[in-house]
């Protein structure tokens, strides 16, 4: 049956909202929680913030497999890093490796992947490493098939410096009118805040009113 | 200098059959399973972050190289403040157009090249020549591996005090000029500096500069892969500089006089 | 060295009894042998200086040069075996690029030392290859880390300095180093210190020819390590002079 190959032989994909913005001391980060294979939903409570070191997150989009693989790697070689030169890594140091992978091995792999943190060199920081393997810090950046719909809400209502809380804001309402509006995205909203002390996870309901939830380091 | 393919390229997967095929474990006799393979080997080679149109123009004792500061995804304008004019030292420019990616790359390289320029110590720097050149190696080399890296760069300077312009492709063609443009400046800017540079009469730097920027708002408005803010890039005897980002000053008045098709 | 192998020294994975490598021993003995060098960390700068014995007046005069440029704001000098130096500049320029493709930027200057300290000293520990008879010293710069100094002997083993020196005259050097306030000293000061001290430990009678060898890496030279920048190395020459005169006069009395 035509329908079933669909969603049956289809690869996991997050067909993504992925989103990254730089405030006074740190970064915000945001993503949905919809994993899908094809139409299905595969994973409705996905974590598309992983972890690289305390300090340095990335958003993935594109690939599941893909992306958890370079992840994965990047994670392990900066923990070696981390080891031999007893320093914590810095972010612009963990986007140049993402990029090395996304750009060596552009034709094998799909995936779209914003690098933030904070480094006590830079302060809060957000690296864009679109398709092809390029990289480009940015003030703020949205990834993922859900972000077209919020390229205008993003355009009118980012400002440079924002307060910690206010960009907690405005991450939670364009993460959630890209999920109103993309069929790939959806699920609840999550928001890491990363500062010089490592990172707050938050998950937000898109329920009505839906409220703040602490979910744990 | 390292060879100029990344260490990091060596297969993602090695040591085992083909994806699909199995594994022939030790003891087994007979050939491990694999799927016939009796394609040849795809690449889906192109661009995906790319930069538009870049207009370089030699004038009297140097050159002048503009590109705006976009770099597009597909037809989204999604970068939107990316220099694409790069001094690389004193007497060397170059402007960047296609895969930015691909670009950035390949100035890594010249990165580290300025760097092995500077442990000779030798007082030697990279010249306009050299990087032309070089440029043209690379990536007709790259072509011919069927993996071309997708760029159109021009390349300006000084070289013994006398101004150089030249252009290089995806497939390592190179040509030199007096006025270089790529993309749709190809179409749009090269009349315009044409138009000039036939008079025969010399151009001076304000001038070149003037007239550079007349492109830029050409080209702004018919090419829908520009934006309107761009920066120069200018080469002289004495130094390079960065010069902008400026921004087209639109003129839309004409929309008045606009009625009906 | 007072003492002799006795039959213990033929390979550098063999200890003695009284628990030395001789060795190793003896390729810090070629070390000692070579011309002086010293490097001099200052408030905002390092300065590399090196006595560069002339054997003979057929050389050119930059031939056997012992300051290299490892990477835009880091800068080595070499003691001992010239050629042995030479393999560790290529391999520390290596570590400086890959480290530079990998992560987008310049190697740290602890990162660069403890990667060159293990790289020697792997070579003092196996039968088939003798150990390096060279010494290093590292000089870097940046805005970050500021100034800062290694140095990495023939054993492996390495420290950071405000002041360090190898060579010939090496104890004579660090007691002219130790006399300094090294960490308040301004460019001018640290760059004349170098001239007067490679000027001052040069012995006269044993080598007859020098040429001092001067490089610096710092806030005044636009955070770059560059090798004789003519002001600053002539400051140096003209110290090292006016040191030399003084202390002929003082021979006179």
């Amino acid at each position: 049956m035509v329908f079933e190959d669909d969603w049956m032989n289809a690869p996991h994909s997050t067909g993504t909202t992925i989103m990254a913005v730089e405030f006074d001391g740190g970064v915000v980060i945001g993503a949905d929680s919809r994993t899908s294979t094809g139409t299905y939903v595969a994973n409705r409570v996905t974590d598309k913030l992983t972890r690289i070191t305390d300090k340095i997150y990335c958003c993935r989009s594109g690939s599941a497999a893909d992306t958890q693989a370079v992840a994965d790697i990047v994670a392990y070689s900066l923990n070696y890093h981390e080891n031999q030169t007893g320093e914590e890594p810095l972010v612009a140091e963990a986007a140049s490796e993402f990029r090395n992978y996304c750009y060596n091995y552009r034709e094998s792999l799909l995936a779209g992947i914003i690098v933030a943190g904070w480094d006590e060199k830079l302060g809060g920081q957000v690296y864009s490493i679109p398709l092809g393997g390029m990289l480009l810090r940015q003030e703020v950046t949205i990834g993922g098939s859900g972000s077209s719909y919020v390229y205008g809400f993003i355009r009118e209502f980012f400002k440079k410096n924002m307060k910690k809380e206010d960009c907690v804001e405005f991450v939670k309402k364009t993460v959630q009118h890209a999920m109103y509006h993309d069929g790939s995205s959806g699920g609840v909203c999550r928001i890491g805040i990363i500062d010089k002390n490592g990172i707050e996870r938050r998950i937000y309901f898109a329920t009505d009113g839906g409220s703040a939830i602490q979910a744990g380091n | 200098m390292l060879p100029f393919n990344n260490g990091f390229a060596s297969p993602l997967w090695h040591n085992g059959p083909i994806p699909g095929g199995l594994y022939n474990f030790p003891g087994h006799n007979g050939p491990a399973s694999q799927p016939k393979k009796d394609y040849g080997v795809q690449r889906a080679s192109q661009p995906i972050t790319t930069g538009t149109s870049v207009v370089g123009l030699k004038f009297d004792g140097g050159v002048v190289i503009a590109a705006d500061n976009l770099v597009s995804y597909g037809s989204m304008a999604r970068f939107q403040d990316v220099q694409r004019v790069f001094n690389i030292n004193n007497k060397t420019v170059v402007g960047a157009g296609g895969d930015f990616a691909d670009f950035q790359c390949i100035k890594r390289y010249i990165d580290q090249k300025i760097i092995d320029d500077m442990c000779y110590a030798d007082e030697y720097e990279m010249k306009p020549k050299s990087l032309y050149n070089w440029l043209t190696r690379i990536l007709y080399t790259k072509r011919s591996k069927f993996e071309p890296l997708w760029v159109d760069i021009v390349v300006g300077g000084v070289e013994d005090g006398v101004p150089f312009l030249g252009h290089v492709d995806l497939r390592g063609r190179s040509y030199q000029d007096d006025v270089i443009a790529t993309g749709f400046g190809k179409h749009l800017a090269l009349p315009l500096l044409r138009e000039r540079t036939e008079t025969g009469k010399p151009i001076g730097r304000d001038e070149a500069i003037a007239l550079v920027k007349k492109c830029m708002e050409v080209l702004f408005y018919r090419d829908c892969r520009a934006s309107p803010n761009f920066t120069i890039s200018v080469c002289t005897k004495e130094k390079a500089e960065i010069l902008g980002p400026f921004k087209v000053s639109q003129n839309w008045e004409l929309a008045k006089s606009v009625e009906g098709y | 060295m007072s003492s002799i192998g006795t039959g213990y020294d033929l390979s550098a994975s063999q200890f003695s009894p009284d628990g030395k490598v001789f060795q190793v021993n003896y390729a810090a003995k070629a070390v000692e042998k070579s011309g002086t060098v010293v490097g001099i960390r200052g408030k905002d700068c390092v300065v590399l200086a090196v006595e560069k014995i002339i054997t003979s007046p057929l050389y050119e005069e930059n031939a056997a040069s012992r300051i290299y440029t490892v990477d835009k704001n880091i800068g080595l000098v070499l003691s001992g075996l010239l050629a042995d130096g030479i393999k560790l500049l290529s391999i520390a320029r290596e570590e400086a690029t890959n480290y530079r493709m990998q992560f987008d930027r310049t190697i740290p200057l602890k990162i660069l030392n403890e990667r060159l300290s293990a790289y020697i000293h792997a070579y003092t520990l196996y039968s088939a290859v003798r150990p390096f008879g060279a010494a290093v010293i590292l000089a870097s710069w940046d805005e970050v880390n500021g100034a800062q100094l290694y140095k990495i002997e023939p054993s492996g083993s390495s420290f950071g300095y405000f002041g360090c020196a190898s060579g010939k005259a090496k104890q004579q050097a660090k007691t002219e180093l130790e006399k300094l306030d090294l960490k308040n000293m301004s460019t001018e000061e640290v760059v004349k210190n170098a001239g007067r001290i490679i000027y001052q430990v040069h012995d006269e009678l044993k080598d007859k020819e020098f040429k001092l060898e001067l490089s610096m890496v710092g806030k005044e030279v636009d955070g770059l390590h560059r090798i004789e920048p003519s002001i600053w190395y002539e400051m140096a020459i003209e110290a090292g002079n006016a040191a030399k005169k003084e202390d002929d006069s003082d021979n006179e009395v």
